[in-house]
C-alpha cells in the first residue's frame, strides 16, 4: 500500500518540470537548440549567484564530470533495490546475490582494461586509489625504497600524497615536461636510482588533455624492476588501455568520469608478479586485504555497467568526439586570431581541447560564457590566485598562463552544442579583446615582451 | 503517509538544490560587478599624445591583471571631464577599473587621488581575494593623475616663452 505511494511520488517526480527551469524530463543534452528563441522569454530564466541565464548551460566540462548514462542508470536503480544484501554475508542468499553482483562488476572492469578480474579492488574514488597506492607501496618497502618519481603535471592528490611521503622522510623527484605536455624519457632514465619504489605517470592528463607515452615509461620501468602506477581515470573507456602492453603495476580508475556513478573507483594491483602494498582502509580484510570496508552494491554495479559500455562503444565514441572536437577548433579559428592548443595536439585524448586565447583573460572569459559549463585549468586548483600549475609545467608564458579554457566533449555532446559555442566564445573573446590594453598595444605594433610592468 | 514524505524529500522535491556553475575562483559575484562587465562603461581610448589626456598603465601581465585609465582634464579648470579605461583581468578587475572611471568624472585632480580601494571594494562587495583588483584601480587613478601633471610640466616648461 505504502509502497504503491512510494511508486506513484517517483513517477510524478521523472515526469513534472521543475519550477523556474527548463524541463529535462525528455533529453540529457542541454537546450542548446531552442535557447536562441527561450532568451527573450523570462519564465526560463535562472537567476543563481547573481548571474541571470535563460534555460540550462550547454554542457562542455567532461573532464571535471560527465552525466551518468541511463543504460547505467537502469542497472544501478534495479541494483539499488533488489541487491541490497552485504557482499561480504557469507551465509544467506541476499549475500550471495550481492556478492554475485559485485563480480559481475569485477569482470566487466578487468576486461576493459586486459586485466583478471581477482586484480581489480573497488573503492571510492580515484582520488581514494592513488593515495592507497602512492602511500602504500612506499609505506610497505620504506626499508628499502626511499625514492618515487612522479611528473610536474600529475592531478593534485598525486602531488599531494608525495608531498605528504616528502613530510615522512622518502624523496621525490617530480619530473619537468616538455612544451607538447609529454614526459622526457631521457630525463625519466635519468631520475632512476637504485632504491626508487614506484614510478607514477597519469595516462591521460585531466587539465590538457595529453596521453603520455605508456609502453614506453612500461618498457623503461620493467628494465629497471620499478613498480609503475598511471592514473588512469581520465583514460578508461575513452583510450585503449591494457595492463600488459603497458606494463603497469597499478592502475587508478574512477568511475564517474566514464559516464558511471560518482563516488566509486577502482584499483589494479598486479598479482604476477606480486606487487605488495600497505592498505589504507584497515578492517575486515576485504577486497584482500587492500581496502576494509561494505562495497556500495549499486555504485559497483553501475560502474562495471558503465566499464562495459564504454567498451562496446570506445570506437564510436571517438569517432564522434573527434568529429565535434575538430568542429569546435576550426569553428574557433575560423573567426579569431591568437587561439593556442595547450598541449600536444597529436598525442592527445580528442575530448579534452584546452584553448588559450591571447590578450583575454581566462577569468573573465568565464564569466561571459555563462551559457556554457566549461572551466578554467582543472577544478581543483581554482581555489588559489595562481595560474594552472599544469600550464606553468608546460613553459606556457606567463601572459598566456592566465588565459586558458577547457572544453570537454563526451558521449552526449551534440553538433548544435559545439555550434553555439563556437558563437558564444568568440562574441565574448572578441568583447573582451575591445576591452583589452594588450590587443591595443599588440594592434598598434609594440611588443609586449618589451615593456617594463609596475608590479606590486 | 509518512513514506510519501520521506520519498519526496529523498527527491529533492521539497527544495530544489541545483549545483553551482563553474563561476571561477570564489563563489558568487555581486549583482555590480556583473552588471559592470555586461554592460562596462566608458570603455574605449583617448589619443595618448593629447597633453589633455592623463594615461596611467599599471598592473602586470604576469598577474594576470593590466589596467589603462586614461583621463581627461580640463586645462582650465582641473576638473576631470572625461575617462576611459582598458583592462586585461578578471570580471573583478574589470568592474573595479570601470567603477573608476565613473567616480573621476566631473572631479577635480586632487580629489580624485583621495579614493580608496576601500571603497571600490565595497561597492563591488569584493571578497577579500579580489581586493587586489581595487587596490589596482585605485593605483590606475594616481598613476593617470601623475602622468597627466608630468605632461603638463613638459609642455609648460617648453612653452614657458610662447605662453600668453
Amino acid at each position: 500500500m505504502t509502497s504503491k505511494a512510494v511508486f506513484s511520488t517517483i513517477r510524478r517526480s521523472l515526469t513534472k518540470p521543475r519550477g523556474g527551469a527548463v524541463s529535462r524530463g525528455h533529453h540529457l543534452s542541454t537546450s542548446a537548440a531552442t535557447a536562441s528563441e527561450s532568451y527573450a522569454s523570462d519564465e526560463h530564466a535562472i537567476l543563481m549567484k547573481g548571474v541571470r541565464i535563460s534555460g540550462r548551460p550547454l554542457y562542455l566540462d567532461m573532464q571535471s564530470t560527465t552525466p551518468l548514462d541511463p543504460r547505467v542508470f537502469d542497472a544501478m536503480n534495479a541494483s539499488s533495490i533488489y541487491d541490497y544484501g552485504n557482499p561480504h554475508s557469507r551465509t544467506h542468499l541476499y549475500g550471495w546475490e550481492a556478492e554475485n553482483a559485485v563480480e559481475v562488476a569485477r569482470i566487466q572492469v578487468a576486461k576493459l582494461i586486459g586485466a583478471s578480474s581477482k586484480e581489480i579492488v573497488f573503492l571510492s574514488g580515484a582520488t581514494e586509489a592513488n593515495n592507497t597506492v602512492v602511500k602504500g607501496v612506499m609505506h610497505f618497502y620504506k626499508d628499502k625504497k626511499r625514492h618515487v618519481i612522479t611528473t610536474q603535471t600529475e592531478h593534485k592528490c598525486v602531488l599531494d600524497s608525495c608531498r605528504h611521503l616528502q613530510q615522512e622522510g622518502f624523496e621525490v623527484t617530480y619530473l619537468p615536461v616538455k612544451t607538447d605536455g609529454l614526459v622526457d624519457l631521457e630525463m625519466l632514465r635519468e631520475s632512476i636510482r637504485p632504491d626508487t619504489g614506484l614510478v607514477s605517470v597519469m595516462a591521460v592528463n585531466n587539465e590538457i588533455g595529453v596521453v603520455q607515452p605508456m609502453e614506453e615509461i612500461g618498457r623503461i620501468c620493467k628494465e629497471h624492476k620499478i613498480p609503475f602506477h598511471t592514473d588512469a581515470a581520465q583514460a578508461i573507456g575513452k583510450i585503449p588501455v591494457d595492463v600488459e602492453k603497458w606494463n603497469v603495476s597499478f592502475m587508478s580508475m574512477s568511475g564517474h568520469k566514464i559516464y558511471g556513478p560518482k563516488g566509486v573507483g577502482a584499483m589494479y594491483v598486479r598479482r604476477r608478479p606480486r606487487v605488495r602494498l600497505e592498505p589504507l582502509m584497515n578492517g575486515g580484510g576485504q577486497e584482500r586485504g587492500l581496502r576494509s570496508g561494505t562495497l556500495a552494491t549499486q555504485q559497483v554495479v553501475g560502474f562495471g555497467v558503465a566499464c562495459e559500455l564504454a567498451m562496446k562503444e570506445m570506437e564510436y565514441d571517438e569517432k564522434w568526439i573527434k568529429r565535434l572536437q575538430e568542429r569546435l577548433l576550426n569553428g574557433v579559428r575560423e573567426k579569431l586570431d591568437g587561439v593556442v592548443v595547450n598541449g600536444s595536439l597529436e598525442s592527445r585524448y580528442a575530448g579534452n581541447l584546452n584553448l588559450s586565447f591571447a590578450y583575454v583573460e581566462g577569468e573573465s572569459l568565464l564569466m561571459g560564457l555563462k551559457e556554457v559549463a566549461v572551466s578554467s585549468g582543472s577544478a581543483c586548483t581554482s581555489a588559489s590566485l595562481e595560474p594552472s600549475y599544469v600550464l606553468r609545467a608546460l613553459g606556457v608564458d606567463e601572459d598566456m598562463a592566465h588565459t586558458s579554457i577547457r572544453f570537454g566533449i563526451g558521449r552526449f555532446t551534440t553538433e548544435e552544442e559545439i555550434d553555439k559555442a563556437v558563437e558564444l566564445t568568440v562574441k565574448q573573446v572578441e568583447k573582451l579583446r575591445e576591452m583589452s590594453p594588450l590587443y591595443e598595444m599588440v594592434k598598434d605594433g609594440i611588443d609586449i615582451k618589451n615593456i617594463q610592468w609596475s608590479q606590486h | 503517509m509518512m513514506l510519501r514524505q520521506a520519498a519526496k524529500n529523498a527527491l529533492g522535491l521539497t527544495s530544489r538544490q541545483s549545483t553551482p556553475w563553474s563561476v571561477g575562483i570564489f563563489r558568487s559575484y555581486h549583482e555590480n560587478v556583473i552588471d559592470h562587465y555586461d554592460n562596462p562603461r566608458n570603455v574605449g581610448s583617448f589619443d595618448k599624445n593629447d597633453p589633455s589626456i592623463g594615461t596611467g598603465l599599471v598592473g602586470a601581465p604576469a598577474c594576470g591583471d593590466v589596467m589603462k585609465l586614461q583621463i581627461k582634464v580640463d586645462e582650465k579648470t582641473g576638473q576631470i571631464v572625461d575617462a576611459r579605461f582598458k583592462t586585461f583581468g578578471c570580471g573583478s578587475a574589470i568592474a573595479s577599473s570601470s567603477v573608476a572611471t565613473e567616480w573621476v568624472k566631473g572631479k577635480a585632480m586632487e580629489e580624485v587621488l583621495t579614493i580608496k580601494n576601500t571603497e571600490i571594494a565595497k561597492h563591488l562587495s569584493l571578497p577579500p581575494v579580489k581586493l587586489h583588483c581595487s587596490m589596482l584601480a585605485e593605483d590606475a587613478i594616481k598613476a593617470a593623475v601623475k602622468d597627466y601633471k608630468e605632461k603638463r610640466a613638459k609642455t609648460n616648461g617648453a612653452g614657458e616663452t610662447s605662453q600668453a
